[in-house]
């Protein structure tokens, strides 16, 4: 049984999903079902508790597991205050920790993530943590108690698929404790196809399904391909010949030798 | 290096023949290039460019869905006192002019929170005039901590602190400075402020810097469109977002393009910047720093303003008062700082966003983060 664990829970899908660029609140319920995610992230900087037709939580079939995020945070202390304010006002233990210290290319701040990671999973939180794909960081996150790893595949936002793959690839085939998601950049069905198919646990999409004219439909699309990737990689693929070759001009020579 | 340092390295002079002598060939490469250098954003802004709107705005559009998404962030500025002691040649607060004065009140403030919270607001801007003796620090920092019972986020438009003073503010409750440089040529700068503190003009240009440090999340800056030569303001307040960007880079910034209205005084030498070229700038702004929010005000007509958020603008106020306690007051008590093009409620701005398939946001950060 093919199955996906994130901090004791069990998740069906590899797709995780988020909330924020949508053109309007209630396209979120429509991908969220065509995706069949069954976790969902939303920026605690938006969330509005108070008002019933402008809270985004209103809008999130139940079935989701809600992973809210720090975005806004630019160091650890914000990340932990903001993590510690979602969990008070109920939404769940999960946290995804974003850290950016730079708006510009919005990369995340894997130092400062560390820190704020090793506080919160002592406070019991379910740390996943959004990271600059990076070896050395990886292991400390994990050290650290985080319950995933979330390396980047582009700048956020950019839909220019997983440019990061020399080092994603890497962290996926040396981290075995914890699940790794690929996060950002996937900005088409075939990117998260290919994150599978490397071997990562899951893949976060939101700017290339909030973002496109049809959200409802490329939430669709984007449930498929996670799915095509995932059998794949399960199936084991073929190794890749660099090209047909009948003869053997150096090795040849063996077979005349006894 | 400060950026009054840099500011000096270019003339009004200097920048217009540059831009004059740019060619459709750079127009074009600039629109292709993913990251532009200053010389590109200068093309983006030279008569050559003014061809190349749609290309330039289907870039616009491409970027701001990649940064912002199909979001609109509505708040609305929230007059809480009109005293001032500059001579700026162009505004109705100018201390010359016989406008009836006033300054809320902290039960005046809290009456007035609790009418725009009551419209749905939970973003706020507060401004006074520039007036240390009858507003000091200390009433901005009480009226903050009222204001804070009611909205998740609040900014302020007011006159320049120092670094020490916004730390006080933003302890109090602020996240968000908006300060405009009115316009970057010294020269024109030094004739429109003729006598109070703003006439200091290298303390202006350096105070968003002095907000970044003290911990701001977000800081907006703009040239107020119209005093001077376009494409010279509108190259230098890329240049000074370039520069905040690069120096400050954990706060979010906006770019604002408030244009010259009619307003209360004598002064009407202003250069009209008509519509084409106003479009032009916000474009160029989005194409050379697209990570950064764009505000238009009220100042812009409804049609006008609805064109502008599919190619940029994130940022718009709606339910606008400019008079001190225009939302409590139903009669004129004190004298608006400028008119209004704009005048639609929350509720009617939320239809318009949502008519146009963007969703409005009221809430994008929290004071107790």
């Amino acid at each position: 049984m093919d199955q996906l664990i994130v901090g004791g829970v069990e998740f069906k899908s590899r797709l995780f999903i988020g909330t924020g660029k949508y053109p309007s609140k209630a396209v979120i319920e429509e991908v969220a079902t065509a995706s069949e995610s069954e976790m969902i992230t939303v920026a605690l900087r938006r969330v509005d508790l108070g008002a019933d037709e402008e809270n985004i939580l209103k809008y999130i079939p139940e079935h989701l597991t809600l992973l809210p995020n720090t975005s806004g945070a630019r160091n650890a202390e914000e990340a932990i205050r903001i993590a510690r304010l979602a969990r008070a006002s109920g939404c769940g233990d999960f946290i995804k920790i974003e850290v950016i210290s730079d708006n510009k290319y919005l990369l995340p701040d894997n130092m400062e993530t560390i820190k704020a990671t090793e506080v919160l999973a002592k406070e019991g939180f379910i740390v996943m943590p959004y990271m600059s794909p990076d070896l050395m960081a990886a292991k400390a996150l994990v050290k650290a108690g985080a319950a995933a790893i979330m390396p980047l595949g582009s700048p956020i936002g950019s839909n220019r698929g997983i440019r990061t793959e020399e080092i994603t690839q890497i962290i996926i085939n040396e981290i075995n404790e914890v699940p790794i998601v690929i996060d950002a950049g996937i900005g088409r069905p075939s990117d998260a196809a290919k994150a599978m198919e490397m071997g990562a646990d899951a893949v976060l999409v939101n700017t290339a399904i909030a973002s496109s004219s049809h959200p409802r439909d490329m939430a669709e699309a984007f449930k498929y391909a996670v799915k095509a990737g995932r059998l794949a990689y399960l199936s084991k693929m073929g190794a890749v010949g660099v090209h047909a070759s009948a003869s053997s001009p150096l090795t040849g020579f063996l077979s005349e030798v006894k | 290096m400060s950026f009054s340092k840099i500011v000096e390295r270019y003339t009004p002079e200097v920048i217009a023949e540059m831009s004059a002598q740019v060619t459709a060939e750079q127009v074009l490469e600039a629109i292709g290039k993913e990251t532009l250098s200053e010389y590109d954003f200068l093309a983006l802004l030279s008569p050559a460019a003014a061809d190349y709107l749609e290309p330039m705005a289907e870039r616009a559009r491409k970027l701001t869905l990649q940064h912002f998404g199909r979001s609109v962030l509505l708040y609305t500025p929230m007059y809480i006192a009109n005293h001032c002691a500059n001579k700026c040649v162009y505004c109705s607060f100018n201390t010359a002019n016989d406008i009836a004065r006033m300054q809320l009140t902290m039960e005046e403030i809290e009456a007035e929170a609790k009418a725009i919270r009551a419209e749905g607001f939970k973003h706020i801007l507060i401004l006074t005039g520039e007036d240390r003796h009858k507003t000091p620090v200390s009433y901005i920092v009480d009226a903050v901590k009222v204001l804070k019972k009611y909205f998740e986020c609040i900014s302020v438009e007011i006159y320049p602190l120092l670094e020490e003073e916004y730390r006080q503010v933003i302890e109090a409750g602020v996240s968000g400075l908006t300060i405009y440089q009115e316009t970057y040529d010294k020269e024109r700068y030094l004739s429109l402020h003729p006598k109070g503190p703003k006439r200091n003009y290298e303390n202006r240009l350096n105070t968003p810097e002095y907000g970044a440090r003290a911990g701001m999340n977000f800081v907006s800056i703009g040239a107020l469109l119209g005093l001077s030569e376009g494409v010279f303001d509108a190259f230098m307040t890329g240049l000074h977002g370039d520069y905040l960007q690069r120096h400050y880079p954990s706060v979010e910034y906006g770019l604002s393009l408030p244009r010259m209205r009619p307003h209360i005084g004598a002064f009407q030498d202003f250069t009209p910047i008509g519509d084409r070229f106003f479009v032009q700038i916000l474009l160029a702004y989005k194409l050379f720093l697209p990570s950064m929010s764009i505000n238009i005000s009220t100042r812009e007509l409804p049609s006008f303003r609805e064109h502008l958020i599919p190619i940029g603008a994130n940022n718009i106020s709606a339910g606008v008062s400019t008079q001190v306690g225009g939302h409590t007051t139903t009669e004129a008590s004190s004298d608006p700082q400028f008119e209004i093009a704009d005048g639609r409620s929350l509720e009617e701005m939320k239809r318009v966003i949502k008519n146009l398939g963007y969703q409005p946001i009221l809430k994008n950060w929290s004071g107790d983060f």
